[in-house]
């Protein structure tokens, strides 16, 4: 293990009891992520992907095996314990965005600063300082409705990365978006990826994982395939257009 | 703590947000609250503003004064066996006078109801009161306007009188009443004093202030014979700590004008105020209760109402729950969170509540004289916060229990 290394998962399994049948959603996977990697998680639905997300995101916990975040064994801790992790270290980015419908942008991304305890000056200034790196300087005290389906999810990415997390969790990111406001977010996601954070992309689509540096493939709860990206896509706008 | 703060205060805005989003459902869910605070709060002050003005009605009867009645005004006895009682004769209190003692002063009494007219006013069924010039002294009367009649007006049964209050007020809207002639049952009589107010008493049709007082010779020349109606001794102690000793004097002496032998039982009935608080507060004790019960029951209504609406709240806002979550909120953030909802919804409730009953009790205190009291404020604040606790705690605890993966999921 080295001093980069985030996240070690070593046989993990987590077994649903659905009525009287018992599912393997994740059967036996170990992997390790480190520091500035970007990953994409891909599979069919049903694979097991979304149960290791939410594992890896710390919503969950295995029913057996074992996972190390930054050191620290994840699988022993408490409903607080698991919080606090959630709240510092990882940061979420959802398909459907899930921001607070009443809340204005710059509120939705202070809202984990409050749960951390974060005075209410400090608090404005990095919500602030993050929306201005999404882009939307413009739109802070818009309400979600009045803004647009791309511009909400660089407010969900504004909120995820305001807490300076030691990973990005996307969670189909690019789904409920038109390909050209898509493009424009795994632009975006390559220029967080590119000073330096780590991002782990949740997807199934071929291209959309053509992104990452290494792509996890998922079937039957286990892992099928982990590959580095030979020649990994880098978004170009101008081209995003034309195809769409 | 600082984290504690800052998540009290998104707390707080969250609440806010919460029921404004929600006017008309908000409104709504109140309503049983406000229903139950006003419902507490009117009931607090009736009681206090029946008692306050009992309070005052019951001292006019003096504390220290015994009142010997052919009937008891609070006994186990049979009204039968009261009713077959002798009469209490002006002879026999004639006889008491002249052997009691301790008494202070003591006097006659007795009653009638009359019609009293001055030119075009009149007060229908007037307590008229027969009694002597002593009367006054077993009393704490005060006069607005000239005096009781006096002993040579007492004896020789001139035809005078003294008038409470509300009559006055009744008969002369103007104002000077002394030396005017008023008609009592159709008989002349000039008045000679007008009584204070002295506080009306809420249980019973007695009233201190509607009473007149005439010599009690007169009374029975003109509205009771002789033989008729029975008289009430008022026997004044010197002191209230005297009061036993003036009470057991009191029965002996009347024990042997009426001619009791040993073993019989009092024929007569030495009635007293203490008597009357005890039976009061009785009654009162049971309003209260049951008062108590009636509007315990509007708050609990109330309370459910408003846990209905939370648990709505909750299932309406499990994926903003989940979110919640997966950013860092706590389960007793999450907890906190809609038990300050539901705190707030109750506290605003409560305070319209309030004003409610404020409105409305400035309306009744035409009839009743009330006044809504700190202590009524105080409770209902308190009250609506603990419904709203004990109505958010259920719900919130769903909430705070959730799995963020499920609620996350949930559409």
């Amino acid at each position: 293990m080295n001093n980069n290394n985030i996240i070690t998962i070593e046989h993990i399994a987590k077994i649903y009891q659905v009525g009287s049948e018992t599912v393997h959603a994740l059967s036996d996977v170990s992997l390790t992520i480190d520091q500035n990697e970007y990953v994409a998680i891909m599979g069919p639905s049903g694979s097991g992907k979304s149960t290791l997300m939410n594992m890896l995101g710390c919503l969950d916990t295995p029913s057996s095996g074992k996972y190390d975040f930054k050191g620290k064994s994840v699988s022993q801790m408490t409903d607080n314990e698991l919080a606090k992790i959630r709240n510092r270290e990882i940061g979420f980015v959802f398909q459907t965005f899930n921001l607070l419908a009443r809340s204005d942008a710059i509120h939705n991304v202070e809202l984990p600063l409050i749960y951390a305890g974060i005075s209410k000056h400090e608090r404005r200034e990095r919500a602030e300082q993050a929306l201005v790196d999404v882009g939307l300087k413009d739109r802070m005290h818009h309400k979600p409705n009045e803004l647009s389906g791309g511009q909400r999810q660089r407010v969900a990415i504004a909120r995820a990365l305001v807490t300076r997390p030691s990973i990005i969790l996307a969670d189909e990111p690019t789904g409920n978006l038109d390909s050209k406001t898509g493009e424009e977010i795994m632009m975006l996601f390559n220029i967080i990826y590119e000073k330096g954070n780590t991002i782990i992309l949740v997807t199934h689509e071929e291209y959309i994982a053509e992104h990452a540096a290494r792509i996890l493939r998922i079937k039957d709860g286990l892992i099928e395939s982990d590959s580095i990206v030979e020649k990994r896509y880098i978004p170009n706008l101008k081209k995003a257009v034309e195809n769409a | 703590m600082k984290t504690f703060l800052f998540e009290f205060k998104e707390s707080m805005l969250i609440a806010l947000r919460a029921i404004r989003a929600n006017k008309i459902r908000s409104i709504l869910t109140m309503l049983g609250i406000i229903i139950g605070v006003t419902s507490v709060v009117l009931m607090v002050t009736a009681i206090k503003g029946i008692d306050n003005s009992f309070q005052k009605g019951i001292s006019s009867l003096g504390s220290d004064v015994l009142y010997v009645d052919k009937w008891a005004w609070f006994s186990n006895t049979d009204w039968w066996k009261m009713r077959n009682r002798r009469n209490i004769r002006i002879q026999d209190y004639e006889k008491f006078k002249e052997q009691a003692k301790l008494p202070l002063a003591t006097a006659p009494v007795m009653n009638s109801r009359q019609v009293i007219k001055y030119g075009d006013n009149r007060v229908e069924s007037v307590f008229l009161n027969g009694s002597t010039s002593d009367y006054v002294k077993t009393t704490n009367f005060t006069f607005q306007q000239g005096r009781f009649y006096n002993e040579i007006e007492s004896k020789s049964s001139r035809y005078v009188a003294v008038i409470g209050s509300e009559i006055f007020k009744n008969l002369f809207p103007r104002g000077d009443a002394l030396d005017k002639t008023i008609k009592i049952g159709g008989v002349n009589f000039k008045v000679v004093g007008v009584l204070d107010e002295q506080g009306s008493f809420i249980l019973g049709s007695f009233n201190p202030d509607n009473q007149v007082f005439i010599p009690i010779g007169t009374i029975f020349k003109n509205f009771i014979g002789q033989h008729m109606g029975t008289v009430t001794i008022n026997v004044r102690a010197k002191s209230p700590a005297m009061i036993e000793d003036t009470k057991a004097e009191a029965e002996g002496i009347m024990r042997n004008i009426r001619g009791l032998e040993y073993d019989e039982e009092n024929d007569f009935s030495i009635n007293q105020q203490e008597g009357l608080m005890e039976n009061y507060n009785s009654v009162v004790g049971v309003i209260q209760i049951a008062g108590l019960f009636i509007t315990g029951l509007s708050l609990f209504v109330g309370a459910i109402g408003i846990m209905n609406i939370m648990f709505v709240s909750v299932k309406e806002r499990t994926k903003e729950i989940g979110l919640r979550k997966a950013i860092g909120a706590k389960n007793r953030t999450i907890l906190g969170q809609f038990i300050l909802e539901s705190s707030t919804i109750c506290l605003v409730g409560g305070f319209i509540g309030l004003i409610v009953a404020v409105l409305l009790s400035l309306m009744i205190n035409q009839f009743i004289p009330t006044q809504v009291e700190y202590g009524a404020v105080f409770l209902a604040i308190i009250i609506s916060l603990l419904v709203g606790v004990f109505a958010g705690l259920a719900p919130a605890y769903t909430a705070a229990k959730m799995d963020p993966v499920d609620a996350l999921r949930y559409e």
